[in-house]
């Protein structure tokens, strides 16, 4: 205790010792790694040996530009209909939940409690040819005859949505629910309209929470599908 | 049953993505190489206490109870040698990968007997290496029952390091609720009324030899033009929405519940799913054969995988393994059983499945199938271009 007394400017440090040595482990490491395989060049049967070989990276872009491509497009739409669908429910929770509060931030993160993989099979099922769902949307014209929904890009974006909505719901509504009400007041008691309220006052300030969600939802489902 | 699909799903999936495979091979190389294990080649002529095989999920004669492995044990009772037996093959990329960094330092990888497939470029890369033990063909009369068709295969023309397991084909599956019969790739990739319905194989060789048999071109020589004229096919298809997806063996449960009606599907699913709606058939073109191999990793007992490999040619055996026994309660693996006999052995035990003719293909069956070009598997031009198409 002696020693940490008379350096206390090490403290920080020490308390983040731990955090920085299992990041350099778990991931500097394993990302080092790739990265050094990625400059590799060679084939299976004889063999890679380290050459710089960027080319690679030119190559990778030029077979699969379209898959690049697509996984931004996916993701992209993915993150903008979970932010549209999330920030009432998270606006709704934070400003009108009550006692409820607790309640509905559960039956958000509910759907976690069950793998991912699990998740999308039972959806599999629910989106079945012969399923009700397709059978509805067939009979109200809304579905071509022969339509489907399953094995198409809208069931793929859906389904991104659906499976990281919780990820863009939960740090807009930690924003949300740390506004000070006054400032809203205050806003009203000098004639903004709630609208303008609202873009003036609780847009801004559950920003944070909306660049969090934004990232956190952009980045797992850009890396889910390929 | 999902091990099993998962297996080869997986494999396909692998081969397809070549450059995948090796930060997992690199990872077991670097994770601490295997232990002290048979030290070199043995050949002697004395068993070892145990014989350390690796098999893929779900691919021998299984007690439903117990969850024992019926012909393993036997093979103890009669030899003294415990299996020590592993079912850690997932795919053949990546099970190459995990063995490669050992195999490539000269170091043993603890295993005596591992299969690997023939329609996929890890078994022949292993003998061409010197990666393999010969055979110690005199420990393996019974090598005689050993199938004609697999008698001398590209890679291994005498079959001096690897012995077939199971054989599957590759054929196309239906339906009969929802469609006419479905027999040829034609038929497949154009009737209209399979619009959106129909799924293909993801796996390269399996895809392209129904094609290209279809086309009227030789699977075994694959030439770009062949190659090309087969994409282009698909691609069409593609494009008219008749293809619903590319799949791994993952068309086995939408084809039961009637989201598909028709799919390009391997022979020991059909069997193993048991549906009397669903039937499969070799096209009227052809359709294609590929074969998991024994063979032993350098540094096994060479003597004592002998015996086993010797053990697994009985045709009793073989009978075990293929069908196992409804009066024991033991499950078999219902792929095709490389073994000339054992189906006169299962007949006394499992009529039923010793007559499912996916399961014991009729001569004729097997002479229309193919197997398909090694080297097309070996060409990453090829190999680049099918992962586009899938994935597109």
């Amino acid at each position: 205790m002696g020693y940490l007394h008379r350096h206390r400017q090490l403290t920080p440090y020490l308390l983040l010792a731990p955090g920085v040595l299992w990041l350099a482990v778990f991931f500097l490491v394993p990302l080092g790694f790739l990265a050094y395989q990625s400059l590799q060049s060679g084939n299976i049967d004889f063999g890679y040996a380290f050459t710089w070989a960027w080319g690679n990276y030119w190559n990778a872009i030029r077979d699969y530009r379209g898959h690049f491509i697509r996984s931004l497009e996916y993701a992209g739409i993915a993150t903008l209909l979970a932010l549209v669908l999330s920030y009432p429910v998270a606006y709704w929770i934070a400003f009108r939940g009550g006692r409820w509060k607790n309640l509905l931030l559960l039956l958000i993160v509910a759907p976690f409690f069950v793998t991912y993989l699990i998740r999308t099979l039972a959806w599999e099922t629910i989106l079945s040819d012969h399923g009700v769902v397709v059978n509805t949307l067939q009979h109200l014209h809304i579905l071509a005859p022969g339509g489907r929904v399953l094995a198409t890009s809208t069931a793929v974006v859906t389904g991104i949505t659906y499976n990281f909505l919780p990820f863009m719901a939960l740090p807009l509504y930690v924003s949300l629910e740390q506004i000070d009400h006054t400032l809203i007041e205050a806003a009203q008691d000098l004639y903004a309209s709630k609208w303008k309220a609202f873009l003036r006052v609780t847009l801004p300030l559950s920003l944070p929470g909306l660049v969090a969600g934004t990232l956190l939802t952009m980045s797992s489902s850009r890396s889910s599908w390929s | 049953m999902t091990d099993v699909l998962t297996r080869r799903q997986l494999l396909h999936r692998a081969a397809a993505g070549g450059t995948v495979l090796t930060l997992p091979g690199l990872l077991a190389a670097c994770g601490g190489s295997t232990k002290e294990s048979g030290s070199g080649s043995t050949s002697s002529h004395k068993l070892a206490k145990t014989l350390r095989f690796s098999n893929w999920t779900l691919y021998i004669d299984t007690n439903n109870k117990t969850h024992s492995h019926p012909s393993l044990q036997q093979f103890q009772q009669k030899y003294g040698t415990t299996v020590d037996y592993t079912e850690d093959i997932n795919d053949n990329a990546g099970y190459f990968g995990k063995i490669q960094g050992p195999l490539s330092r000269g170091q043993s990888i603890g295993r005596d007997i591992i299969v690997l497939t023939d329609n996929d470029r890890y078994l022949s890369l292993m003998i061409k290496k010197g990666w393999t033990e010969k055979l110690d063909k005199s420990a393996i009369p019974n090598m005689k029952n050993l199938l004609g068709v697999q008698q001398h295969p590209g890679f291994d023309p005498n079959r001096d390091y690897s012995l077939p397991w199971q054989s599957g084909m590759t054929g196309i599956a239906y339906n009969d609720k929802l469609t006419d019969p479905i027999l040829s790739v034609d038929d497949l990739l154009s009737n209209p009324k399979l619009k959106g319905k129909v799924t293909v194989l993801n796996s390269m060789g399996d895809a392209l030899s129904l094609v290209m048999l279809s086309n009227g071109d030789d699977p075994a020589k694959v030439t770009d033009q062949s190659f090309n004229n087969a994409i282009k096919r698909i691609e069409a298809a593609v494009h008219s929405k008749q293809i619903r997806q590319f799949t791994g063996n993952d068309y086995a449960p939408p084809l039961a519940k009637g989201d598909l009606a028709a799919a390009m599907s391997w022979s020991g699913d059909i069997a193993q799913i048991g549906n009397p709606h669903i039937h499969w058939n070799v096209p009227k073109d052809g359709g294609a054969l590929w074969t998991d191999n024994m063979i032993i990793p350098k540094g096994g007992d060479v003597y004592t995988a002998s015996v086993f490999m010797n053990y697994v040619y009985d045709p009793k055996v073989a009978a075990e393994i293929e069908g196992g026994n409804p009066k024991t309660g033991d499950t078999g693996v219902y792929y095709i059983s490389p073994v000339s006999g054992a189906r006169q052995e299962l007949l006394k035990v499992n009529p039923a499945i010793a007559k499912n003719t996916l399961i014991f293909p009729t001569k004729k069956m097997l002479s229309t199938v193919h197997l398909f070009d090694n080297n097309a598997l070996n060409n990453e031009k090829y190999l680049t271009a099918w992962q586009n198409l899938i994935s597109g």
